[in-house]
């Protein structure tokens, strides 16, 4: 047709494309307007922090500004034997700065880290360094004490030239680059990570599989009962919501102790004798069950919203054909509540994996998980950057079962409400 | 083999949901084999009630159902073997056409091939060959409903039921619709029953009616016999239009009555009324009034026109008539009648035959 090539004008001889763009302008405007603070807000408390971490878990510039010289210098060694004068010399000279500005010390702990022993040596470099004649330092630092003549010792000094590191996610994966550089285990007995990584899929696994086990009937039951019934019920799911999570994760204390409710009442019916109280806290247990219970909600309610919207005469619709009830389940009902199951099992996996108070009071030892690692490290060692490390690890775990749940249902399939 | 006339049985049923309401009263129902009967009421007649408890959704609180001489009470739904067609159709939405009409081949475990066979008859019934690999969801309501019906019938069941099918869709395929359910009934002869309260459908698709009201059957009979020669007031007013003249029966004799109202006297023909004295309300189809008529009427009253309607091949004229301001009539549109103007009066006449006196409302 000869009108898809002409363009088409307005009554006032404006193109019609030009002319819609302008009014569209003023709407895009305004819906731009509307979301521009929610968008501020999260590039502030969101894309910031993250990026942040990111960059706190890989930055090493500490010790490569503490000693540029000597780094310039170092470019030309090949590490092979012991470095020339001039890296002793610049050595000196750095050193002889931070001695000015009394950061020595924070040289030393970060050495330390990289190859113990640097913590005495440098503290009697200090002490020496004072009374060092001008010209041959190489000689002058080697007699302060015999490992400053140690090759090894000057190797791990230049492994923290670069400003940027992936030592931290290497630490969190219980592994560390050695002298030679070669990616390898800690030993066995100084393994944590591991089996905390290990520890929290397993909890968030089970947590999920339980949550989904005592949700699908009651979501059932809600999407089915009578109005004032389901409403009910309802309020029954929703109270514990209400609740702080503090104060429910204290009542399971009061009751799963070993002088809790529980425990009394299996006394009481002879199930545990008094001296065999259950331990049913401070292990795994304690974290199946309180997260079980705090997490339920989150199940219940995707699989609520879907359930609802599925019509009773299509079970109805598959006895007629000849579908026994279970036939009608699990051909008819189950697959459609698949984006429901979806749904909650996401949220509450991707919740129990980054679960944290709840693990912490009643997990006890071998019931904490991996943030319990990354607070402990937040709060006690201050090692910030291997716990911006293992949060951005806990999170790109997270991502890749998005990913994952993406290739295998379908993000477009979730259903939240 | 003769078919039988009791195939499906409703014998003394009631059904109360809450224990004090009986939304069924004492149902007495039998059904002919091949037949297709219409349960036509107004919601809540407890006509959806009753095919619920005939496909086993729900159970009668007294009474039984048979099906084919069995009774039926105590099997579930899916032992029962009937077919179903629902409001919404309730095709399962994660399954294809194919899959959809598979359901009821697999569960009973016909062999792929035997099922394949069934399933392309079955969908060639209802004219939707090619669309066997479509979802539910890229369906238009017609070929979901066309689904529904070829789903309710590719395991042939000798009961096929049908729950207000026709509802959702628009008037023109819902008439079109209406033809093809009746042919593919025609054509296979399964028995079928049918809820519906839309009162047309059920006049072109059915063998019987039984107009439900009330939790009871008011009347059971054929289209033509319903229409024309209604039991009582309330079938003549659901089923069609009707004119309708309250008044005291004052003589009856030779078949005929006469009914005194309020300022006029008409003759009419006792159907539920025994004897003088007796309040009756007379029954009176639009089209067999007909405005200035032969001598040979035994009813003839003049009447002022209130209100002419035009409706394409007919004129809808609103009569004042012995005190009845709501008198319609129904006049062919032809060039003779000109005299038809507002505020004119003219005279009308019906026999006494086609007025019924029923019981009084």
């Amino acid at each position: 047709m000869s009108s898809e090539n002409k363009q088409i004008l307005t009554t006032d001889g404006i193109p019609l494309e030009v002319s819609l763009k302008k009014a569209e302008k003023k709407n895009k405007v305004k819906a731009f307007l509307l979301v521009a603070p929610l968008l501020l807000f999260i590039i502030i408390t969101y894309v910031f922090p993250i990026g942040d971490m990111l960059m706190r878990s890989v930055d090493d510039k500490m010790v490569t500004e503490m000693l540029p010289k000597t780094y310039k210098s170092m470019e030309t060694w090949d590490g092979e034997e012991l470095p020339p004068e001039e890296v002793f010399e610049a050595f000196y000279f750095d050193f002889q700065k931070l001695i000015e500005e009394e950061r020595e010390g924070k040289l030393s702990t970060q050495l330390n880290y990289t190859k113990n022993g640097f913590k005495s040596i440098i503290k009697k470099l200090r002490r020496k360094s004072k009374s060092f004649e001008e010209g041959n330092y190489k000689e002058q630092i080697m007699s302060v004490h015999k490992r400053w003549a140690d090759v090894e010792y000057w190797r791990a000094i230049k492994r923290r030239a670069p400003a940027y590191t992936y030592q931290k996610y290497l630490k969190g994966m219980d592994m560390f680059e050695n002298e030679k550089g070669e990616i390898v285990n800690v030993p066995e007995d100084r393994r944590v990570h591991r089996i905390l990584w290990l520890r929290t899929l397993e909890i968030a696994f089970f947590v999920t599989v339980f949550c989904f086990l005592m949700a699908y009937p009651i979501a059932h039951l809600l999407a089915t009962l009578p109005m004032k019934y389901s409403n009910l019920l309802m309020i029954c799911v929703l109270l514990p919501f209400w609740t702080s999570l503090l104060v429910r994760t204290a009542s399971w204390m009061i009751l799963l102790q070993q002088q809790g409710i529980v425990n009394d009442f299996f006394v009481m019916i002879g199930l545990v004798s008094d001296d065999n109280r259950i331990e049913m806290m401070f292990n795994k247990t304690g974290s199946y069950v309180a997260m079980t219970q705090i997490l339920l909600p989150f199940m219940v309610l995707p699989l609520y919203s879907v359930m609802k919207t599925i019509s009773p005469s299509l079970m109805r619709a598959g006895k007629s054909l000849g579908g026994t009830p279970f036939i009608a389940f699990w051909k008819v009902y189950f697959p459609l509540t698949i984006p429901g199951i979806g749904a909650g099992c996401l949220l509450v996996f991707i919740l129990a994996i980054g679960y944290y108070i709840t693990p912490a009071l009643v997990g006890g030892a071998s019931g904490t998980l991996i943030s319990n690692q990354i607070a402990f490290h937040m709060k006690s060692t201050l090692d910030w950057s291997f716990a911006s490390a293992m949060g951005l690890m806990l999170l790109s775990g997270v991502l890749v079962i998005y990913w994952l749940y993406n290739k295998l249902v379908g993000i477009d399939n979730i259903k939240l409400g | 083999m003769a078919s039988k006339k009791d195939f499906v049985k409703f014998d003394k049923v009631d059904k109360s949901y809450d224990g004090k309401i009986l939304v069924v009263k004492d149902l007495q129902l039998d059904i002919a084999e091949g037949e297709f009967i219409t349960m036509l009421g107004p919601s809540g007649s407890g006509k959806t009630t009753c095919l619920m408890m005939l496909a086993g959704f729900e159970t009668p609180t007294n009474g039984e159902i048979y099906l084919d001489g069995n009774a039926i009470s105590s099997i579930p739904p899916h032992k029962r073997g009937i077919g179903m067609v629902f409001q919404n159709y309730a095709l399962f939405p994660h399954m294809t056409v194919y899959e959809n009409l598979a359901f009821p081949l697999r569960v009973r475990k016909i062999p792929k091939d035997e099922a394949d066979k069934k399933i392309d008859k079955a969908l060639s019934m209802v004219s939707l060959q090619g669309f066997a690999a479509r979802m539910p969801g890229q369906l238009s309501g017609g070929q979901q409903q066309r689904v529904a019906v070829a789903r309710s019938l590719v395991f042939d069941p000798q009961l096929v039921l049908m729950d207000e099918p026709l509802g959702a869709l628009d008037k023109n395929l819902r008439e079109s619709m209406q033809y093809e359910i009746k042919h593919i009934h025609e054509s296979i002869g399964v028995t079928v029953v049918y809820v519906t309260h839309d009162q047309s459908e059920a006049l072109t698709m059915s063998n019987r009616i039984a107009v439900f009201n009330d939790g009871k059957v008011q009347q059971l009979s054929s289209p033509d016999e319903l229409y024309e020669k209604p039991v009582n007031s309330f079938v003549a007013e659901f089923i069609g239009e009707n004119n309708t003249f309250a008044g005291e029966v004052s003589d009856i004799s030779d078949g005929k009555c006469k009914v005194k109202l309020a300022n006029a006297e008409i003759l009419a023909n006792p159907i539920s009324v025994k004897g003088k004295g007796e309040k009756t309300t007379v029954s009176l189809r639009p089209e067999r009034a007909l405005i200035n008529p032969s001598d040979k009427m035994d009813n003839i009253h003049n009447g002022k026109i209130e209100e002419v309607i035009y409706h394409g091949d007919h004129t809808r004229v609103r009569i004042n008539l012995l005190g009845n301001p709501e008198f319609i009539l129904k006049i062919p549109n032809s060039s003779s009648n000109l005299d038809i103007k507002l505020g004119n009066e003219i005279k009308i006449g019906w026999n006494s035959d086609d007025a019924r006196a029923l019981d009084p409302k």
